[in-house]
């Protein structure tokens, strides 16, 4: 027992030795020839003559299998187009292009580790994340927001005094929750849910009283629900976040071309077909219509393209 | 890998949210994912003590309940468990009961998990009980009863004692998979070790860093059930039952 044990330790100490070496390694110059920095993702592209996209399963509109399991959805549709791009960029008419399904959890390890290339999704362009990833100019912006049961009486942040107030894990509501000035002087029980289907539930059960998430989510997710009628979205806006394509850091030459795309599409006005598309009329699986005008906010990102991060 | 930004000092490092460092998260799913656990291992080990008893006695009925308890715990996943005892009963039940079970329950994602896992590992050592106790040979029963004991009293103070020391090793994995179960309690909201282990990677996107951590918190949980197990069993061993032996 004696001896087993200290095997044990070495191998434990051996395990933690190993690591600390990776976290001592200075990081890769980008003049080496296995770096997927620089001229990164097109080499990486092109070498392999295909490109790999993180898409989501139920970010209803942006990115969603449909009925037949194929990825739909506004973001898909931008990327789409810069597909095109990068087909023409690299005269590769037949790249060929692969999904991979990511999740809030897995999208910006897969994509630092080189197994998705670029994310369609319906990720929020923030500071911290930026450390990580870049982002493309915002295609869409979101207001935070809460869903309530019509006939709770919730109609602003100090009705939720005493009551229960879900939000999903892995999402930038919850701090905007803890962060309010005016909520944080109220005496609320938070729950997590897993996803937000999980956290839609707990809302739907009378677990919780309020579920706080970026309202775009929230209509998709209300018009799933059995009774559309019995939620609505109420409340003060918590945040504005800009929704950004993702790609990886320190690649000037794909960033640029992601953006060219994007910006092209909104100087022709293209961009607001493609909105009014998956906003403003029936979408599948089920043929609901989300009906969400286009913003004045997003109207002034199409005019004028960031990339600022929150 | 190249562009990966490694830092490993992200642990001491205030939350985005200001206030608390995330060591500070990180101690507190230990905590969660501990008490769960130890929690649910002492009720399983009541309850699953019990069912094994009655799957082994002479009356019939009984051991098919025990049977039926078995069956029923054991074949549906962990998982899918959890979520029927957190969004599922409380609308099978009558409202007023439901409704308090929504609201007014304490620590009710805590409580549910505890439930639940004590529940599904109880089905689990009532089988090892089982399996001890059919292991002892016939003639110890036998025995006892010739001496004029009554069957409580040969299980008490004949049967069990052997039969609990030999199954004390399948125990010992049972104890060192509930603390790895607990973890099945995020889905139902539980801000366990792994929760709030996912949590950190969302607010700072070091996810080498946190989840190697969290690998490593597990393991040491494993390890220190195991080795508490292996005490027991040193601390119990009896001669000349073929218990404890080859080991020092």
């Amino acid at each position: 027992m004696m001896k087993n044990r200290f095997c044990l330790g070495a191998v434990l100490t051996g395990l933690g030795l190993v690591l600390a070496a990776c976290g001592a390694q200075p990081p890769t110059p980008s003049s080496s020839p296995t770096a997927t920095s620089a001229t990164g993702t097109l080499e990486k592209i092109k070498n392999s003559g295909e490109i790999v996209l993180g898409v989501r399963e139920s970010s209803i509109p942006f990115s969603y299998l449909d009925n037949q399991q194929k990825s739909v959805g506004y973001s898909i549709d931008l990327c789409q187009k810069v597909v095109e791009a990068i087909k023409q960029e690299l005269n590769l008419p037949n790249l060929q292009v692969k999904t991979n399904p990511v999740t809030s959890q897995t999208r910006i390890p897969l994509l630092t580790n080189g197994t998705i290339d670029l994310e369609c999704g319906s990720t929020t362009n923030s500071q911290e994340r930026q450390k990580q990833v870049a982002f493309s100019v915002a295609h869409f912006i979101t207001a935070v927001r809460m869903a309530v049961k019509a006939d709770s009486g919730i109609t602003d942040l100090q009705d939720l005094q005493g009551k229960a107030v879900v939000t999903t894990s892995g999402t930038t509501s919850e701090r905007y929750l803890k962060q309010n000035e005016q909520a944080k002087s109220l005496d609320i029980k938070t729950l997590q849910g897993k996803d937000h289907a999980e956290s839609f539930l707990m809302l739907a059960s009378g677990r919780a009283d309020a579920f706080v998430l970026d309202d775009v989510l929230l209509a998709g997710l209300i018009a799933q629900a059995k009774d559309p009628q019995a939620f609505k979205i109420v409340g003060p806006t918590l945040s504005r976040e800009p929704y950004g394509l993702m790609f990886r850091k320190n690649d000037p030459a794909f960033k640029a071309l992601v953006d060219k795309t994007l910006t092209r599409l909104m100087a022709t006005g293209a961009i607001e077909k493609t909105y009014n598309h998956w906003f403003m009329s029936p979408i599948p699986p089920q043929q609901i219509n989300l009906n969400l005008p286009l913003s004045p906010d997003l109207k002034k990102a199409f005019e004028h393209p960031t990339d600022q991060g929150i | 890998m190249a562009d990966y930004r490694w830092n490993w000092l992200i642990f001491f490092e205030k939350v985005a949210t200001g206030g608390e460092r995330y060591y500070q998260w990180l101690l507190a799913g230990l905590g969660w994912t501990v008490a769960t656990s130890l929690l649910a291992w002492c009720l399983a080990l009541i309850l699953g003590l019990g069912i094994g008893i009655i799957r082994t006695t002479p009356l019939r009925w009984l051991a098919l309940l025990g049977e039926i308890y078995v069956e029923i715990f054991r074949n549906i996943p962990l998982i899918v468990q959890m979520f029927l005892w957190f969004f599922v009963l409380p609308d099978l039940v009558p409202p007023v009961w439901g409704h308090w079970l929504k609201q007014e329950m304490p620590l009710p994602e805590f409580t549910t998990a505890v439930v639940s896992l004590a529940f599904f590992t109880a089905a689990r050592i009532a089988e090892q009980v089982k399996a001890g106790l059919l292991a002892l040979p016939p003639g110890q029963s036998q025995a006892a009863l010739a001496l004029g004991l009554t069957w409580p009293q040969a299980y008490r103070y004949v049967l069990l004692p052997v039969a609990l020391r030999w199954i004390i090793p399948p125990l010992t994995s049972e104890l060192m998979n509930i603390f790895k179960n607990s973890s099945v309690a995020l889905t139902i909201g539980l801000l366990e070790l792994t929760a709030v282990t996912r949590q950190i990677n969302e607010y700072t996107f070091q996810s080498f860093e946190i989840f190697t951590l969290a690998t490593v918190l597990y393991a040491l949980l494993a390890l220190m059930a195991n080795r508490l197990m292996a005490w027991i069993e040193a601390l119990t061993t009896l001669p000349g039952y073929g218990l404890g032996q080859g080991r020092e």
